[in-house]
């Protein structure tokens, strides 16, 4: 068990997108929605510290500019909604801390021997969320986690995603399209408008 | 024994069979007849006013003057790298880059084996000096822009990947690291090749001529391998430090892929 931390956005502003301050108590889950285009991946990607932004982001009372970009990244794990594999067998992309986890995400150990170009982009999403998380991060930045899933499999990967979530105690940034989703996970729901976030409250 | 005498009527049938050559591409739609005649034309008119340099230069034998030829040649060669590059870098860093990565192993060798190894009197005596610098950075050249080349198209096409390992925590070392390691090899291969050709399958051309000028052929041999040695090393030093400076040029200070550091394509 880690020592948590909150994320907090300061003045956080990238493209198009107005400033955005955000605190994010750690086992939080923070729901963004908004229609494609408004800067919700973009947002994401200047929390990681992988777009040039104003503004800062804190992990804690650690500055993201105070550490090196990789450190950063490691702590503050961003999940694209593409994944991307560059060796040959899912094994060469997992760290062992990945294994515990292989089984409730429905696979069996033999998965790590697979070629990568026989995976579905279903499992692919799947590994490429137990691939980030056995890195051991601070916090997690999921972008669509579930978009290329069935509805049975979305719900067991809620479920898993929200009690490792609690468990470590990670403050979460989940962009998501689906209101059910949104309603069931979010602990707090922003949409992207022109101005910035603005919050949805549960009984509008 | 001197060399059979060569009459400009007797190059223009060379150069009828090129035109004839650009004549068929053209005529099979093949899209590359313009090119080649402009090239073509390019090899007569350069070569025909290096010769007239070079008879003036090795009249003059001054330092100055090799030096301000091997400048030149180093530009033109640092001009064309950039030219090569279908994505290059942008703000002049694709000809600094190539440039520098050049002039940094190519004179350095070239120099080193004009003081150390072959010793002429003087060192920079023009005979020796500018064809030796010429054919090290005519592959040097060759070498970067493989590697230059390889490096941004690759980057760019595989962004999302680069993107993705730097998302899981990797140092952007560690992310562009395969690149990096592809680029370095189609920048060495060439020279990796014609030394593993040479004399089986081809004979180098510095060696035909030596030959054709009356040397012995093992003598000949002897500067033929001096000469790939050194090319070896002005090309593999060059594609290095071209590579490593690319490749970090690639990233920000904070380990950002910045891809719109690189031109778009042309046409």
């Amino acid at each position: 068990m880690t020592a948590t931390h909150s994320l907090r956005l300061a003045r956080l502003a990238v493209g198009e997108l107005a400033e955005v301050s955000l605190i994010i108590a750690p086992g939080e889950v923070h729901c963004i929605s908004g229609p494609s285009g408004s800067g919700k991946s973009r947002l994401l990607r200047a929390v990681a510290d992988l777009e040039p932004h104003s503004g800062e982001v804190w992990l804690g009372d650690i500055a993201q500019a105070s550490l090196p970009a990789h450190v950063w990244r490691g702590r503050v794990m961003l999940v694209p909604a593409e994944s991307q594999w560059w060796e040959d067998s899912v094994g060469e992309h997992m760290t062992q801390d990945a294994l515990t986890d292989l089984e409730t995400l429905g696979f069996s150990p033999e998965v790590l021997g697979w070629q990568v170009s026989r995976l579905s982009s279903g499992e692919k999403q799947r590994l490429a969320l137990l691939r980030a998380i056995s890195r051991a991060p601070s916090a997690l930045l999921l972008d669509e986690p579930t978009a290329n899933l069935d509805e049975v499999t979305t719900r067991r990967i809620e479920a898993w995603l929200q009690s490792i979530i609690r468990e470590h105690g990670w403050p979460v940034i989940w962009v998501a399209h689906d209101p059910g989703q949104i309603q069931r996970v979010a602990d707090r729901h922003w949409r992207i408008e022109a101005s910035g976030l603005v919050e949805v409250t549960r009984w509008a | 024994m001197g060399v059979i005498e060569l009459a400009w009527w007797q190059l223009a049938l060379a150069a009828l069979m090129v035109v004839v050559l650009a004549g068929c591409t053209a005529v099979a739609r093949l899209g590359m007849g313009k090119s080649l005649l402009i090239a073509a034309a390019r090899t007569v008119i350069q070569l025909t006013l290096v010769g007239l340099v070079l008879e003036a230069l090795f009249a003059a034998e001054r330092l100055v003057w090799v030096a301000l030829m091997a400048l030149g040649m180093l530009l033109i060669a640092g001009r064309e790298v950039m030219a090569r590059q279908k994505r290059r870098l942008l703000g002049g860093w694709a000809f600094g880059i190539g440039t520098l990565a050049m002039f940094l192993s190519s004179f350095t060798v070239t120099v080193l084996t004009l003081t150390v190894i072959i010793g002429p009197e003087p060192w920079y005596r023009p005979q020796y000096a500018i064809p030796l610098l010429g054919m090290m950075l005519g592959n040097t050249m060759t070498g970067v822009a493989l590697a230059l080349d390889r490096l941004t198209d690759t980057a760019w096409r595989q962004r999302a990947v680069i993107e993705n390992r730097l998302m899981l925590g990797q140092r952007w070392q560690e992310a562009v690291g395969d690149i990096r390691r592809e680029a370095m090899r189609s920048g060495l291969m060439p020279m990796i090749n014609a030394m593993a050709a040479a004399g089986v399958v081809s004979l180098p051309g510095m060696m035909t001529g030596q030959i054709l000028a009356g040397s012995p052929p093992a003598l000949a041999v002897k500067y033929q391998i001096l000469v790939m040695f050194t090319i070896t090393l002005g090309t593999g030093f060059g594609t290095l430090a071209a590579v490593a400076a690319g490749s970090r040029r690639l990233f920000d200070r904070r380990e950002r892929l910045r891809l719109d550091r690189l031109a778009p394509p042309k046409g």
